[in-house]
C-alpha cells in the first residue's frame, strides 16, 4: 500500500459500471476462503481417539477459550452467542494476523469492512434481546429509568456502533500507515519492529471487538436476567417467611 | 495559487494540532486507568484475570477518542476534501 492511500478501497483492480473490484473485497474473500478451507481440512477426519492432531488441538483451544470468555463476560450459557461472537473474533483475528504477509493489507484497515461488522453487531443486539426476553420487554429497556432517557439510550446505541467501527479501522489503518511511513524513512530494521507491534495490536483489537460485541449483546438481554433475579429473590423471601 | 497555499498551510497545522492535543486527554486517562489496575492487582492478585479483561475493554474505550483524533488528522492530510476541490478548480 502506498503512503497516499489510507484504505485498501482505493486500490481498484477492475471496474464495470458501479461494480468495483478493489483490494478490500479480494482480501476479504481470500481470508474467508482460507478459514473455510482450513477448518474443513482440519475437521475432515475427526476421531475421538488420542492423541489429537496438532491442528485439531489448536481449534479446540480456540473454541474452548472463546466459550470460557463469553461465559465470564455474560454470566450466561455461551451456546447461543458462540457462533456470532466467535465468527467475528476469528475473522478479525485471521485478517489482522495475516498482516505480516508482504503485499497483504488487512481488510479491517478499510472503513467499509469495519462498518459492516459493526452493523452486524448493531442488528444482533436487538435480535438476541428480543429472542431472550420478548419484544415488549426489550423495548421497555429504552424507557428505563424514565421516558426522558429514551433519546439518550437511542443515541448511545448509534454512537457505540460508530465507535466500534472507527476504533477497529483507526487501529489497523494506523498500523499499516506507520509501517508505510517508516519504510520511507528507515528502510531495514525498524519497520519489522513496528510490524511485530502491529501483530500485538491486531490480536488485542480482535479480542476487544468480540468482547465489546458480547458486552452489548449481554446488556440487551439484561431484562430477562433482572426478572429472573427478582423471582429468585422473592422466592427466597417466601422461603424465609414460611 | 493563493487558495492552494492557504489550504495546505491550514491543513498541515491543524493536522498536527489535532493529533497533538487529541492525544493529551486519552494519555492521561489511560495512565490513570493502568495505575489503578496495577494497584488493584497488587492488592488482589487472585482477581488478576477479570481485572485485566476489564482493563483492556476500558482502555479500548478510552483510546477510541485518540483514534478519532488520529482519523481526523489522517483525513486532513491524505483525503482533504477542500484540497481536492481547490486542485480540481485550479486544474480545469
Amino acid at each position: 500500500m502506498d503512503i497516499k492511500d489510507i484504505t485498501p478501497d482505493q486500490i481498484v483492480f477492475w471496474e464495470w459500471g458501479f461494480v468495483h473490484l478493489n483490494l478490500t473485497i479480494v482480501v476479504t474473500w481470500a481470508v474467508m476462503a482460507l478459514m473455510v478451507v482450513g477448518a474443513w481440512l482440519i475437521t475432515r477426519r475427526l476421531t475421538a481417539d488420542l492423541p489429537l492432531t496438532r491442528w485439531e488441538n489448536l481449534l479446540e483451544i480456540l473454541v474452548h477459550g472463546m466459550q470460557k470468555e463469553i461465559h465470564e463476560v455474560s454470566r450466561q450459557s455461551p451456546r447461543p452467542y458462540l457462533p456470532f461472537v466467535g465468527t467475528l473474533f476469528l475473522f478479525i483475528l485471521v485478517s489482522n494476523i495475516l498482516n505480516v504477509v508482504p503485499g497483504y493489507v488487512a481488510p479491517t484497515a478499510s472503513l467499509s469492512t469495519t462498518a459492516a461488522l459493526a452493523i452486524c453487531v448493531f442488528v444482533a443486539v436487538p435480535g438476541y434481546g428480543i429472542r431472550s426476553s420478548g419484544l415488549k420487554e426489550y423495548l421497555m429497556q429504552y424507557v428505563k429509568p424514565t421516558v426522558i432517557m429514551l433519546p439518550f439510550n437511542v443515541m448511545g446505541e448509534l454512537s457505540r456502533t460508530l465507535a466500534l467501527a472507527v476504533r477497529l479501522f483507526g487501529n489497523m489503518m494506523s498500523g499499516s500507515k506507520i509501517v508505510a511511513i517508516l519504510l520511507a524513512l528507515t528502510p531495514i530494521l525498524f519497520p519489522v519492529v513496528m510490524n511485530a507491534l502491529g501483530l500485538l495490536t491486531g490480536v488485542i483489537q480482535a479480542y476487544i471487538f468480540a468482547i465489546l460485541a458480547m458486552v452489548y449483546i449481554a446488556s440487551g438481554t439484561r431484562a430477562r436476567q433482572e426478572r429472573e433475579r427478582k423471582q429468585a429473590e422473592s422466592a427466597e423471601e417466601k422461603g424465609e417467611q414460611g | 495559487m493563493e487558495g492552494i497555499s492557504l489550504i495546505g498551510m491550514a491543513s498541515v497545522l491543524s493536522a498536527g494540532l489535532t493529533i497533538g492535543i487529541g492525544a493529551i486527554g486519552p494519555a492521561i486517562g489511560e495512565g490513570r486507568a493502568v495505575a489503578q489496575a496495577l494497584s488493584s492487582i497488587a492488592q488482589q492478585p487472585d482477581e488478576m484475570n477479570s481485572i485485566t479483561r476489564t482493563l483492556f475493554v476500558g482502555l479500548a474505550m478510552i483510546e477510541s477518542t485518540a483514534i478519532y483524533a488520529f482519523v481526523v488528522s489522517m483525513i486532513i492530510i491524505f483525503a482533504n476534501p477542500f484540497w481536492d476541490y481547490v486542485v480540481a478548480n485550479a486544474g480545469g
